[in-house]
């Protein structure tokens, strides 16, 4: 047993055997660490950064940015483990090129390359395997990226579950802008590029065996192209996020509490989609907290508000692109919601995974 | 969204609000029952609307909050089995035992499932037939048909490995506990519109009248619930006590008969804990003799587990609408959703996690 104890360091940046997580609360990890929740920021703030700490990694941004060689990059990785492998709208490959390349344009990065990882299972059908690969690749080449680089391991039967996938991905920033939390302003208007919360009820109504009218499909969709075309407008973006797990209601509070300003949004003014509404409503879920994969907030000075939106809307994953809302001046991390009757709450973030109710 | 939009239009909203003052004159206590009310309440702020004569009392209508302890107790104990696939619905998942929850059972390598339909369990307990499959039966008579059905599946295709650990209350006792408490605050109640959807209003006639208190069974979104105030507090001002039902478009007087058909096949009434409150004899359902093979807790064992609640969760009052959520010593501080003291924190309709989740700094920013 380890003899080395919590001892004050001052900084409190040395590293020492001692679990800084509050282990009387959790001795295991539970899923809703990976939720996107306050537990998953909870652990990430708890565990990872004091491990890893430097100031690249304390940006806590979808990617990092960082020199070299003169130029500015952009680094990021994801891992996917969705299930069903495949959904309306897309599949596992798609999702693992789609993540990554955005999680590179949220730092206004255009995406060059990027790695695959794949860890299979024993017993994969070979054809269910060619099938996401083929996904993959023809997600990427929409994407304008090459995968250059990876990586195969096959685990026994039972120690994975079918197919999982990471990807890294490198880019390039070509402009000088700031695209952070950090560099958001009092009265900056808060922009998304369409309707939410149809990743998540798409893979929802396909695991519970809802039916509707008609599927609801994914939004996956890559963003770079976008983000790109709002920077070669001249816009001046303050900064992006997408809209990931923990959807729209986390990303708003991420960047409130990064910023440390009050955001304030109508509730009448974010789009979703009358199924997606529907499905919510049935398996009782916060459409805003749901998941999508192809949409993103943008944070931009009020008066290119509605030049960024034109420019958005003129891509195909930004036909739906809106004003939900701006940012206060009150140097307060939260988000403020005026409900459809005009009242204000707070919108808070969920603990973990959105548990179903009831009744 | 066609038939919910309508119920959350603003214009109208207002139009109520002001109906409401209009007709107040003096200062008056609701209490909706039912924790989906609560939130609706909360998140829409309908009752920033209303009046500041009248107060809205949160009550004991959240089947998860209710829940004793020692039940949760046992839960965790079948789930924790390695032959077992404990199945519950979402809400339970988080809501503290007197050690831990379903969800650090699930980590530990128990197989918790979460799922919508009791129905699910029974088809879960076809395909596995070396596994014993247990449902967590939760909930107001809103719920208890569709386990009633499960149990009802079960024995009929002599589906042996599945059984019920049964938690079922009854909202009529719950109310009468209440009012013939002696320090009792309610002068109206806001029934719950699902709950008369399933039992129909006809047991709230002699409660009403025999308290003196107007009920109104009231639906869930914000236009239903201004308008269930609105008719209560007419009945106040005019000085009647009468059961009306806003809710007209779900609930007919007599409810649903084949559901509470169903309900009485497989069940019957039994006095029954509620946690925060204590026992409140003839309150809940427990299996009939008759489907008594299916009981969970005799299968396992476990009939005779006590355990105590934990005197710091002030829930009891919370539920009984004596304290509101915020005025906890322990609210939002020790208590919180990542680390709930008791299961109004972390219910989705439990009344501290509504207050949590809309209200902890409701100050207007700029």
């Amino acid at each position: 047993m380890t003899e080395i104890q919590d001892q004050p360091t001052g900084g409190g940046r040395q590293f020492t055997p001692v679990c800084p997580f509050p282990i009387q609360d959790y001795p295991q990890v539970l899923l809703a660490h990976g939720g996107g929740g306050k537990l998953m920021h909870q652990l990430i703030g708890k565990m990872f950064l004091p491990a890893f700490r430097n100031p690249l990694l304390e940006s806590q941004h979808d990617a990092s940015v960082f020199q070299a060689g003169g130029q500015r990059l952009a680094f990021t990785t994801d891992s996917y483990v969705v299930r069903p492998l495949f959904f309306p709208g897309g599949d596992l490959g798609s999702l693992a090129v789609h993540g990554t390349v955005n999680d590179l344009a949220m730092a206004g990065a255009r995406p060059l390359y990027l790695s695959a990882a794949f860890i299979i299972e024993e017993g994969l059908p070979m054809e269910t395997l060619w099938k996401i690969v083929s996904s993959m690749q023809q997600a990427a080449q929409q994407a304008r990226v090459e995968i250059i680089t990876g990586d195969t391991k096959v685990v026994d039967k039972g120690k994975g579950d079918s197919l999982f996938i990471n990807t890294a991905g490198i880019g390039v920033l070509e402009h000088s802008l700031t695209i952070a939390p950090q560099s958001v302003q009092p009265g900056d208007a808060i922009l998304v590029n369409g309707d939410l919360g149809r990743h998540g009820m798409a893979i929802m109504a396909v695991r519970e065996g809802l039916e509707f009218e008609s599927a609801i499909e994914s939004d996956s969709a890559p963003l770079a192209e976008a983000v790109l075309q709002l920077l070669r407008a001249g816009i001046e973006i303050h900064c992006l996020r997408d809209v990931t797990r923990g959807g729209l209601t986390s990303v708003l509070n991420e960047i409130a509490e990064a910023a440390n300003l009050a955001l304030l949004v109508e509730e009448k003014l974010i789009p979703v989609r009358e199924d997606v509404h529907a499905a919510c409503e049935i398996l009782g879920l916060d459409p805003f907290q749901v998941a999508c994969e192809g949409r993103f907030a943008a944070f931009v000075p009020d008066r290119e508000a509605e030049r960024a939106l034109e420019i958005m809307r003129r891509h195909p994953s930004g036909i739906g692109a809106c004003r939900i809302g701006k940012v206060s001046n009150q140097r307060s991390a939260k988000v403020l919601i005026k409900s459809t009757i005009g009242a204000q709450r707070i919108l808070d973030m969920s603990s973990g995974e959105q548990l179903p109710r009831i009744c | 969204m066609k038939y919910l939009d309508e119920y959350r239009d603003g214009e109208l909203a207002q139009r109520y609000a002001r109906e409401i003052a209009r007709i107040t004159t003096r200062p008056w206590s609701l209490m909706e029952v039912c924790g989906g009310q609560t939130h609706a309440i909360v998140k829409f702020g309908i009752d920033e609307l209303l009046p500041r004569q009248i107060t809205l009392i949160h009550g004991p209508g959240c089947p998860v909050c209710v829940t004793p302890v020692e039940l949760i107790d046992k839960a965790l104990e079948i789930a924790s089995r390695p032959e077992v696939i404990f199945c519950s619905f979402g809400d339970m998942l988080r809501v503290p035992g007197s050690t831990t929850d379903l969800l650090s059972v699930k980590a530990r390598g128990g197989d918790v499932r979460m799922i919508y339909s009791p129905l699910d369990a029974v088809k879960l307990a076809e395909q596995n037939p070396g596994k014993e499959i247990v449902f967590f039966g939760v909930g107001f008579e809103t719920t208890a048909p569709t386990t009633a059905m499960a149990v009802y599946q079960a024995a009929r295709k002599s589906v042996r490995n599945f059984s019920l650990l049964v938690s079922h209350v009854l909202v009529p006792p719950a109310i009468e506990a209440l009012l013939s408490s002696p320090d009792r605050r309610v002068q109206a109640f806001l029934a719950a519109g699902h709950v008369c959807t399933v039992m129909g209003y006809e047991e709230y006639i002699p409660i009403a009248a025999k308290y003196r208190v107007p009920i109104v069974v009231t639906g869930f979104e914000p236009l239903d619930i201004l308008q269930g105030v609105l008719m209560c507090i007419e009945q106040l001002e005019g000085g009647r006590a009468e059961v009306e039902n806003q809710y007209s478009r779900s609930v007919r007087q007599e409810g649903n008969r084949p559901a509470q058909q169903l309900i009485r096949e497989v069940f019957r009434v039994v006095p029954r804990k509620w946690r925060g409150i204590g026992e409140i004899p003839q309150s809940g359902l427990g299996l009939r003799e008759a489907y008594a093979a299916f009981d969970a807790e005799r299968r396992f064992g476990l009939v005779e587990l006590r355990v105590e609640e934990s005197s710091e969760c002030l829930s009891g009052l919370v539920l009984q609408g004596k304290i509101k959520p915020h005025e906890c010593p322990a609210f939002g501080a020790r208590c919180t959703p990542e680390h709930p003291l008791g299961a109004t924190m972390v219910s989705s309709e439990g009344a501290c996690a509504a207050y949590y989740r809309y209200r902890r700094d409701p100050r207007i920013a700029a």
